[in-house]
């Protein structure tokens, strides 16, 4: 065995370009089995990887599941005649994928919960924790091509489509480091296939469909995800946008996050009718489990599905919740009861279902599990100390970016006599 | 009229004249200004247009300058660029059956079909908000407002979502827009459909905001903005459609664009620089054939882009003719001219004035209906002679 891993370490070696060792899980069995507690005690520690290598766990016999199907909360369906599968499988690396994805975007929201209090980071700062099973099940089901434009709770969605930690961070600590070089701040980061950020609550939603007719004319069979919140459902321009989607079957899924609260109003304040999966009224909708990342992989599925057979539009309801308040000047108390959240976080967390799952089915390791936490806060933390040294942008670069591709131009300054300058 | 001349003919889409008579969204009043314009068109152009109907020159092998009005031009050019950027589509109320509100998109349906040219519900701010996401997505849209008076149920996706978007993304999003429509007054339509919002947008950085005169106007500033990959607001005028120009022989290819920042001198002076943009570039002219006949003898600047505003044009005017008068249709306050005013004071020009600018503009009020009301709500020729030879103390 240890040949064998010896031959394949190498030639990972070579394939990947990284210093890799293989390791027997046998190594680790005796550590983590519950069944023998007087040998765990023994400090027995698997070989030590060289610096810079990266500890690959291979399979062995004493294996993990590798893959499991679990029961998923059906969804109130609307227009529909069935919905997505109320069975999900989900593979080890799955589900390792999605618990890493979530973990991340918990750690990365409450880092800049940090960096806000010590007012390292300013202004608006919309946290994203509680709700992570949406950004990491949307992204689970839909492809890198396909389009998504969302609202300004946008951190999750800007690294789920691919922005790393650091540039997120230090975009919102306004560095020139920054995904839009400190330019946009929380609500205007924007990536390939990624339409940001926006901050005028309910805008995004034709820019949604407006993306989704130009999938539309490309014939491209890419679809646009398009989200919005319980608050913004209200909207006119969302109305607008229905119609216009389902009169022209737009390849677009409207995706409404209800985290019941629109600020400091609750659902039942804000709205005549909280069924927001009925509120495209000729538009199918789905309202689907938003703390269950398998129960939103699934819809998001169902709904692509819809979307590119050239049935038009379709609207999802994810039912989530937000731990922090609307954003960092509101303690998010004065509407809602400390009880209230504590239970969601202890019944319904999002991370702790995904992992209690994969636990409870031999899916992976308590220790592996840890191991991740311990690469993110890593990530993280290394990411929050770029983010608070990297310098802010130069001044120069003040008026540039009011065109592109145009000539450069004079931008008046704040006086007659200052004459900036302007390059596309 | 120039329809016996074989080479004026061999473009002979352009020079039929506008048939008006199948749409009912024109008013009486346009078909009297139509007439007393084309008539003053003739007047007017530096050329003698009696000699081009004479000229028999076998030897050329291009056209001769041929008429156009301003709608069939705007026409032009959008059918131009729809032929040569698939990318280019049109969207709008009425813009495709009806052949467009005011005939502006007349044939184009036709030609390219459902897919290009899109009928839109009568809802701005969804419509609006649809045309800036497919430009985010990769196609270059033309947004019609049916007037710019609607284009305030959009203004939030003109401004916060098309404007300043390409700065808030640092050059990661850009957004190729035309908002286009007709602006300012028209006749009779009374007070919620007569604003002019040149100032309106215009006051925001990231807007390209453009206001042709005449049919070369009309047409090559289309063809750049459509061209430009930055959103554009280009604001028409519903009273100038129907008016017919002459088009250089320039004017009449497939790729000629006026740039978009750049302003005209349509008439050379030496006493006093008279700056306008729109319709009332004709309203200068005129005024200005009336004083060269006392003497006076105006240089008539047309801005043609308001954002960004060519001052340098200006200046050096005003350099040579140490006086400026400003006339637009707008409401005086923060309009075109006080922005004129403002950049002329705070640049080397200042020192060349005899006397302060005087600004021309609409009356500070909301439109009134009745005819004599709303004629005094307008600058009138008088007027601009008025402040002209205030202006000149004569």
């Amino acid at each position: 065995m240890q040949n064998m891993l010896t031959i394949i370490s190498s030639a990972l070696c070579r394939i990947t370009g990284k210093n890799v060792l293989l390791i027997d899980l046998s190594e680790y069995v005796n550590l983590t089995s519950a069944a023998a507690p007087a040998l765990a005690r023994t400090q027995r520690q698997p070989p030590k990887p060289p610096p810079g290598a990266r500890v690959v766990v291979s399979r062995s016999f004493a294996d993990f599941t590798p893959q499991a199907t679990f029961d998923i909360k059906k969804c109130d369906l609307h227009r529909l005649e069935e919905g997505p599968s109320q069975k999900a499988e989900l593979t080890r690396e799955q589900g390792l994928q999605y618990y890493r994805t979530m973990q991340t975007v918990r750690r990365m929201e409450l880092k800049a919960d940090q960096l806000y209090k010590q007012k390292i980071i300013r202004g608006f700062c919309h946290l994203y924790d509680g709700q992570e099973a949406c950004a990491a099940g949307i992204e689970a089901a839909i492809n890198p091509s396909d389009h998504l434009i969302t609202a300004y709770r946008a951190h999750g969605y800007t690294y789920t489509r691919g922005v790393p930690v650091k540039e997120i961070l230090a975009e919102l600590t306004g560095r020139k480091g920054g995904v839009a070089k400190g330019k946009g701040g929380s609500m205007h980061m924007y990536a390939p296939h990624f339409y940001g950020g926006n901050g005028i609550v309910g805008a995004q939603v034709p820019l949604g469909a407006g993306i989704a007719l130009a999938c539309q004319y490309q014939g491209n069979n890419q679809i646009c995800v398009t989200l919005y919140g319980d608050g913004a459902a209200n909207q006119g321009q969302l109305f607008e946008s229905f119609n216009m989607a389902a009169l022209w079957k737009l390849p677009c899924i409207f995706i409404c996050e209800n985290n019941k609260y629109g600020m400091g109003t609750s659902v039942e304040r804000a709205s005549a009718s909280t069924d927001y999966y009925k509120r495209g009224d000729f538009i199918p909708g789905m309202r689907v489990d938003g703390m269950d990342v398998l129960c939103v992989r699934e819809a998001t599925k169902f709904a692509a599905d819809h979307c590119r057979s050239g049935k038009g539009p379709i609207i999802m309801e994810l039912q989530t919740y937000r731990y922090h308040g609307h954003s960092m000047s509101d303690p998010g108390v004065s509407y809602r009861t400390r009880e209230e959240i504590q239970e969601v976080r202890s019944k319904s967390d999002p991370i702790s279902v995904l992992k209690e799952r994969m636990l409870s089915n031999n899916m992976a390791s308590a220790e592996e599990f840890k191991e991740i936490d311990i690469e993110i806060r890593k990530e993280v933390e290394d990411a929050a100390q770029f983010a608070t040294s990297d310098p802010e942008p130069p001044l120069e670069e003040l008026c540039n970016h009011i065109f592109y591709n145009s000539p450069p131009l004079e931008v008046r300054g704040t006086h007659p006599w200052s004459k900036l300058k302007s390059t596309s | 009229m120039t329809h016996s001349d074989p080479y004026i003919n061999r473009s002979a889409d352009w020079s039929k004249p506008t048939d008006l008579g199948g749409g009912s969204a024109f008013s009486p009043a346009e078909d009297r200004l139509k007439m007393a314009a084309s008539l003053k068109c003739f007047l007017r152009s530096g050329k003698n247009a009696v000699s081009a109907l004479r000229r028999r020159e076998f030897h050329r092998s291009a056209p001769a300058a041929v008429q156009m009005t301003v709608r069939d031009a705007l026409n032009q050019a959008m059918d131009e660029e729809l032929e040569r950027d698939e990318r280019v589509f049109l969207m709008g109320e009425e813009v495709a059956q009806y052949d467009g509100a005011y005939k502006v998109s007349r044939g184009l349906w036709k030609k390219y079909g459902d897919k290009r040219i899109i009928d839109t519900p009568i809802t701005e701010m969804g419509f609006a908000g649809i045309a800036v996401g497919a430009a985010m997505a990769g196609l270059r849209p033309i947004c019609e407002f049916m007037t710019f008076n609607f284009s305030m149920q959009a203004i939030d996706q003109v401004i916060n979502s098309a404007a300043k978007t390409y700065y808030m993304s640092a050059g990661l999003q850009p957004v190729p827009i035309v908002f286009r429509g007709p602006n300012g007054a028209s006749a009779g339509v009374a007070a919620q459909h007569s604003q002019c919002f040149a100032a309106w947008y215009a006051h925001c950085p990231g807007l390209k905001v453009v206001s042709p005169w005449n049919s070369e106007d009309a047409k090559g500033l289309l063809k750049s903005a459509i061209r430009d990959d930055n959103p554009v607001v280009f604001l028409e005028n519903e009273l100038m459609y129907g008016v017919p120009f002459e088009m250089s022989e320039e004017s009449q290819s497939k790729d000629f664009t006026v740039p978009i920042g750049k302003a005209k001198v349509e008439r050379q002076g030496n006493h006093v620089t008279v700056v306008s943009h729109s319709r009332y570039v004709s309203h200068c002219l005129d005024a200005a054939a009336v004083l060269a006949k006392e003497g006076i003898e105006c240089e008539v600047v047309n801005l043609r882009t308001i954002r960004p505003m060519d001052v340098e044009s200006i200046e050096t005017s005003v350099m040579k003719t140490n006086h400026l008068v400003t006339v637009e249709g707008g409401w005086p306050q923060f309009g075109v001219g006080a922005e004129i005013c403002a950049r002329i004071m705070e640049g080397p020009a200042f020192n060349y004035l005899d006397s302060p600018v005087t600004r021309v503009t609409g009356v500070d009020i909301p439109m009134p209906y009745a005819k004599i009301l709303e004629d005094h709500s307008l600058p009138q020729i008088k007027d601009i002679i008025f402040s002209i030879k205030k202006t000149l103390n004569v």
